[in-house]
């Protein structure tokens, strides 16, 4: 018996063999930039290195990053531009792909036109956002003096910095949001529609009693998948308002952890904040594979 | 069962091979050519570098392609050097834009990539050492390795030393000014050649010249990613006042430090004398004053040099002052570490090459006769860190090729303010002042007083917390 399971054995890694090494590519890439650095990270948020000495210190870092005083106000500046995005990131590209999906004509030209801003570079994006939103010479405020509608601050001022954050932030990335919708979308039955129409629907009602139902799950995975990408927020503040902005009002979780890391040279800080946040993403993250299976049964 | 033993196996398999690679990895990283290795010289610091020693030195901040006159000088000075060191081979290193970029650096140094003779900042001994990346060159920095050690200004020498033992050389040392655009204060009516003393006298000057319009700006300041907390502590320092006092607490949260937020506060929002444009930060202002849209701002003399160089002004645009209030200004600098770990032949030639290259009055960056030649500025205040007879070798050279309009300079020349190095644990605090800054130049209705107390409060915790 034994025997044969050594044969089964041999006979299973020749024939895998192939197999086994066009995978070890992948996991070596894997283990080298992905799974080795998230064990460092774990191991780092438990340790301090001073004088070229690295000593264990238990949960010293964690509390070190509770105490700074910058730790809650990156936390709320981050749920709030979780809350924002998800009111414009979410709704808008939905409501777009809702409109291109009742063109019957130049749909394509209209799809390229969305997603043209996906394809550029997203410090391209931002840095054009920051000349728009000059209080001097930004597009944005010559637009609505053209208007006579008085002039904002934008980034300049700590009520509307991070609304301003969002804008730039939605405009860069809902069109990859706005053409999976649209997918999903064609792949509501056009009978439904038809039924809705016959039963006297009008566009909101046939939104709200086909479309909706018809792409809940859809839905459902992008909301999770904005959150989780939200929440991980870094370039645009960065760039926009340096991470701080006007009393510190667009630094997020994540500029925090660059701060720890790469400002203060505090590793085990910004590793014990990358866990913190890992552990509340980890919660999303398995509501969204969740879904997923779901999706696929 | 079967196939589970198997993809048990296959998998156990392959994370033996990723394992045995990251250790490989591991291994090379830790031997990246640069540690340790016997070279066949002396060990003892006090002989010099054995000539049969074949020594390569790998250097960063050698000037990039754009700045080819820097570099021209740079190629000949390792010529020169290598006539009495054949035997040291430069492997020089450019980086366009900044030498040190301050998250590069904290990540070089993690890494332990850096050069074996690497450029810091004077602030950055302390994250250097944490990460165990220099070596201490106390033995090895004598007067006969360096003649001109003796009259290089014990202050300077001082912040590159922790615990009695030096661990760099200066580069470069800068005491903090205030800037002006000659252009704009004649045009405002204003003598450029007396630049405000004060801050009241700044306020007026800074409203006079934000009257020429324009969108032009008297005053500037920065805000963010750590240069406005820089720039609050200069001014604390230039009325007296202190960032953190004697028993290692914040010393902000007081008139001074009020006196000094009040005065932003009000040529932000009364006088509106300092643009609407904030939450800037390093380079913001220069590109504002290059460009004659700026009156004034606290700067280093070496600001002058970026504007005219990498912004196309021109050097008779400006002029220098003292930092308002006069009693100290925040003193700073650069130099060269070398890293740890290095052979005693790396040291000694590291130390000949700095030596030459960057304090022998007379050579390298002190030759002053070719950067006339080669069109670059020479006779910009600073750096200054000789004393004694170096010194006065140095500026009677540095006057003989002068060609810059040195008595835009006078100012802050004739009016010497004491260097005052920065605060412990400087750029957190700074970062924490970045927020009393950027609330006073973006809230009309901020409460300076509360934005000064919370920072006190966040400064205390952080430095009870170290």
């Amino acid at each position: 018996m034994p025997a044969t399971a050594a044969e089964d054995f041999r006979r299973a890694f020749k024939r895998n063999l192939t197999a086994h090494g066009f995978l070890i590519g992948a996991v070596l890439c894997f283990s080298f930039f992905s799974w080795y650095p998230m064990v460092r990270e774990f191991l780092l948020a438990f340790q301090k290195t001073e004088a070229g000495t690295t000593r264990w210190v238990g949960w010293d870092n964690f509390r070190h990053v509770f105490q700074d005083p910058g730790f809650w106000q990156a936390w709320r500046n981050t749920l709030l531009f979780t809350a924002l995005a998800l009111v414009l990131g979410f709704l808008l590209p939905f409501l777009v792909a809702v409109v291109l999906n009742e063109f019957r004509h130049a749909q394509g030209y209209l799809r390229l036109l969305v997603y043209l801003p996906v394809m550029m570079p997203p410090v391209a994006s931002v840095l054009l956002f920051k000349y728009f939103y000059d209080p001097g010479y930004g597009l944005f405020n010559r637009a609505l003096g053209v208007l006579h509608l008085p002039a904002q601050d934008w980034l300049q001022s700590g009520d509307t910095a991070m609304l301003s954050v969002v804008i730039a932030s939605t405009w860069m990335n809902m069109g990859s949001a706005t053409l999976i919708y649209l997918a999903a979308l064609q792949g509501v039955p056009g009978e439904l529609y038809e039924a809705a129409e016959l039963d006297g629907a009008g566009l909101l009602r046939k939104i709200w009693h086909v479309t909706v139902p018809q792409t809940k799950l859809v839905l459902s995975l992008m909301l999770l998948m904005q959150i989780i990408a939200t929440m991980q927020v870094f370039t645009e503040p960065f760039l926009l308002t340096g991470g701080a902005g006007p009393e510190g009002s667009t630094t997020t979780v994540v500029v925090l952890i660059y701060q720890y890391a790469f400002n203060f040279n505090q590793y085990g800080g910004a590793a014990a904040l990358g866990l913190c946040l890992l552990v509340l993403l980890s919660g999303f993250s398995a509501l969204y594979v969740r879904l997923s299976r779901d999706n696929e049964s | 069962m079967r196939s589970s033993l198997l993809r048990n196996t296959a998998a156990a398999l392959v994370c033996a091979l990723a394992v045995t690679a990251l250790a490989g990895c591991g291994t090379s990283s830790s031997g990246d050519g640069t540690s340790a290795q016997p070279s066949g010289g002396s060990a003892d610091a006090t002989t010099p570098l054995d000539p049969k020693a074949k020594v390569t030195l790998s250097i960063d901040c050698m000037p990039p392609a754009a700045k080819a006159a820097e570099l021209k000088e740079w190629k000949e000075d390792v010529a020169e050097f290598n006539k009495r060191y054949p035997n040291v081979t430069i492997d020089g290193r450019s980086t366009p834009g900044q030498c040190l970029e301050p998250p590069r650096f904290t990540a070089m140094l993690k890494a332990k990539s850096q050069p074996d003779v690497f450029y810091a900042y004077f602030t950055d001994l302390q994250q250097v050492l944490d990460n165990d990346g220099a070596e201490d060159i106390s033995a090895y920095v004598t007067p006969q390795s360096v003649p001109a050690l003796d009259d290089i200004d014990k202050n300077v020498l001082g912040v590159l030393k922790r615990d009695g033992k030096l661990y760099g050389l200066p580069t470069s040392n800068y005491t903090m000014g205030l800037l002006v655009n000659r252009k704009l204060f004649q045009q405002a009516g204003l003598n450029p050649d007396t630049p405000p003393r004060t801050w009241e006298e700044v306020r007026a000057a800074a409203k006079r010249i934000a009257a020429l319009g324009n969108g032009t700006a008297g005053y500037g300041e920065y805000s963010v990613e750590n240069t406005g907390g820089w720039h609050y502590t200069a001014a604390m320092y230039g009325l007296g006042g202190d960032i953190v006092g004697a028993d290692g607490k914040a010393a902000f949260n007081n008139p001074t430090g009020r006196q000094i937020a009040a005065n932003l506060h009000a040529m932000r929002w009364e006088d509106d004398s300092m643009g609407k444009t904030q939450l800037l930060k390093w380079g913001d202002l220069q590109k504002q004053m290059a460009s004659d849209k700026l009156g004034m701002f606290l700067a280093a003399p070496d600001d002058i040099t970026y504007m005219v160089q990498q912004l196309g002004a021109k050097y008779e645009n400006f002029g220098m002052g003292p930092l308002p209030g006069g009693a100290a200004t925040l003193a700073g600098g650069n130099g060269y570490m070398i890293k740890k770990g290095s052979s005693s032949d790396k040291i000694k030639a590291a130390v000949a090459w700095l030596d030459f290259k960057t304090l022998a009055v007379g050579k390298g960056q002190f030759r002053y006769d070719r950067s006339k030649a080669d069109g670059l500025p020479v006779g910009l205040p600073q750096p200054a860190f000789f004393t004694g007879a170096s010194k006065a070798k140095d500026d009677e050279l540095k006057a003989a090729s002068a060609t810059m309009p040195v008595a835009n300079f006078k100012a802050f020349l004739d009016n010497p303010v004491p260097g005052k190095a920065e605060p412990q644990k400087a750029q957190e605090v700074y970062k924490i002042l970045d927020k009393v800054m950027s609330g006073i130049l973006t809230d009309k209705n901020a409460d300076a007083a509360q934005l000064l107390a919370e920072a006190e409060k966040a400064v205390n915790q952080l430095l009870a917390n170290r």
